[in-house]
């Protein structure tokens, strides 16, 4: 049975003056879909994040959410999203307790001062909800950000880079709070990041966009573990090693070298018999590296 | 939606200290002048009286609270509304100062709706102030120095009201100072929705207000068409109410424009922040 299509992107741009922040981004998630938003620092990630809320007006494209558009069933929509954009913020001034109060009453559903309760003990803030969030780590205040997002039991949660400027610890919690929600609640997740490391982990579907516009989308398994490699080879005698290769590997094919140092796609399955073939016929191998060709791609990406 | 967004606004109202110093300031403001005046008062009365006692004869008790919370009135209703800007200024932009807008514009609840929460809560806190106002101005000023007729100075000279015709006067003057105070904050709410930090409203009301003033307060011809519609013109029309006839189509006239400047304030600011990209 074909899955529910949650979100619709389609051909999206849109404009600040002369900058355009997004080109044409499309993609497509599911119900039930851990969804990656990948792309690097200026990609157009947020822009387009901001556009799924109704909180920037896209110039063209069009975007539908649980079959609907923002032209007719505003309210609607967003009664079933919950979403953190870039960081929490929360009224310094008010406790914990009293800011999911504020964005309960607005999040269309009725939500009990008990329910609000078992929200910080599910974000493991337990017992802090009477503290002001003006002493709060930004860690908790990210916990207490996935919290307003869960308050009014939303169908689509909306992540937009959550483990920005946390340590190595918070990011593990905020890591595992967003695998509960996929394992325990069986949300819908879309969740943006710089980080292919992080997608991996958790999504199992991904989009990746670069300078506005959206690349690749796909299965996270599919994409990541293609049987095709792109292995890096730094030999002692490049024109040999090509030699021997294009002689023992019909579907090789040389993506780039310099003097000391070749790349070639190659299939996973041969790449023993890739370092065994050259050493047999006397290239000496210093080093062999494998690398999968998306992570490769991104890689090139964001160093561009 | 509507109410429970209110409702909200108050709750964030209530825990901003700076919704306290307006109340606080006032306060104090207040109790120097009622200081100043159990001090010196006769001093005072002498100086404004003097030139009429070669015709005139004054007897009973002239400093009394009615006096005392005309002279308070006057003498705050210039400085007010900084205290209700310093609010309501902030109540759109401060949540983008925060970053808390973007999260209540992602909500279930139209952007008119979050401005019009916004305008309730500020016309509230306005009333409140108002109504502090009037308590200290009025009843405390009476408590203190006790009640009697209220001598007022005006440009055609001295207008003497009987102490039971006083009251009523002060009620709807009251009524018309809130709604001059109100324009500032609709005016300040306005401006907040077209900044994104908190002092940039605050000041731009107040330079508003400066600038409109002097306009108002220069004889030069040029201005005079304008002169009638500017909201400044009208800030002194609760005054009208201690004339004898009171002139109410002048009154009326100022209601009116006041009352439209209101309306169109708060349509500006709908339509501006129905239209604005939120990327704070």
């Amino acid at each position: 049975m074909e899955k529910e299509t949650v979100i619709k992107v389609e051909h999206l741009a849109k404009s600040f003056g002369s900058f355009q922040a997004v080109k044409d981004v499309s993609f497509t998630v599911s119900r039930g879909d851990v969804f990656g938003f990948l792309g690097p620092n200026g990609a157009g990630k947020s822009t387009t994040i901001r556009c799924l809320l109704s909180l920037i007006k896209p110039n063209a494209g069009s975007i539908e959410l649980f079959g609907k558009s923002y032209s007719n069933s505003r309210s609607e929509i967003l009664s079933k999203i919950g979403s953190i954009i870039e960081k929490p913020d929360f009224y310094k001034y008010l406790s914990a307790q009293k800011n999911l109060e504020i964005f309960a009453r607005i999040s269309g559903a009725t939500v009990s001062k008990s329910q609000i309760g078992e929200m910080l003990e599910f974000v493991g803030l337990a017992g802090r909800g009477g503290d002001k969030i003006g002493g709060f780590s930004h860690g908790m205040k990210q916990r207490l950000g996935i919290a307003q997002t869960l308050l009014h039991q939303p169908d689509l949660i909306i992540l937009d880079e959550p483990t920005t400027g946390l340590d190595p610890q918070g990011i593990v919690e905020i890591r595992n709070l967003i695998l509960r929600l996929k394992n325990e609640q069986n949300k819908t997740i879309l969740l943006s990041s710089h980080q292919l490391s992080e997608i991996e982990l958790i999504a199992n579907r991904m989009v990746i966009i670069n300078k506005g516009k959206s690349i690749v989308e796909g299965e996270v398994q599919d994409l990541l573990n293609a049987q095709e490699l792109l292995v890096h080879l730094e030999v002692d005698a490049v024109e040999k090693a090509k030699q021997v290769i294009s002689a023992h590997f019909n579907n090789a094919q040389f993506v780039g070298e310099t003097a000391t140092e070749l790349e070639v796609a190659i299939e996973k399955s041969q790449v023993p018999n890739l370092n065994k073939a050259l050493i047999e016929n006397g290239v000496q191998v210093f080093a062999l590296e494998p690398k999968r060709k998306l992570e490769d791609f991104f890689m090139k990406i964001v160093q561009s | 939606m509507l109410l429970k967004n209110t409702y909200n606004e108050f709750v964030k109202i209530l825990a901003k200290p700076r919704s306290y110093l307006g109340i606080g300031a006032l306060t104090l403001l207040i109790g120097v002048i009622l200081f100043a005046m159990k001090a010196d008062g006769g001093s005072f009365i002498s100086f404004v009286t003097a030139s009429f006692e070669q015709t005139l004869s004054f007897n009973g008790n002239i400093l009394n609270g009615n006096l005392i919370g005309f002279i308070i009135l006057q003498m705050l209703i210039i400085h007010i509304p900084l205290l209700v800007a310093l609010v309501t200024g902030d109540l759109i932009s401060g949540e983008a100062a925060m970053g808390t807008v973007r999260m209540l514009a992602s909500k279930p609840i139209s952007r008119t709706n979050i401005v019009l929460s916004k305008f309730i809560a500020g016309a509230v806190y306005t009333l409140i102030l108002t109504l502090w106002l009037g308590f200290l101005a009025l009843i405390v000023s009476k408590w203190i120095f006790g009640t009697g007729d209220l001598i007022v100075l005006n440009s055609d000279g001295l207008v003497i009201l009987q102490e039971q015709d006083i009251l009523w006067r002060y009620g709807l003057a009251f009524m018309v100072a809130f709604l001059s105070l109100l324009t500032i904050s609709t005016l300040s709410i306005c401006l907040s929705a077209f900044a994104d930090n908190s002092i940039g409203p605050i000041v731009s009301t107040m330079a508003i207000i400066i600038l409109f003033t002097i306009i108002g307060s220069l004889d030069v011809s040029v201005f005079d068409a304008i002169k009638p519609f500017l909201f400044t013109t009208h800030m002194a029309s609760w005054r009208s109410f201690f004339e004898d006839p009171i002139p109410m189509s002048k009154i009326i006239q100022s209601v009116v424009i006041l009352l439209a400047h209101n309306i169109i304030l708060v349509i500006i600011a709908i339509v501006k922040f129905n239209k604005k990209d939120i990327t704070s």
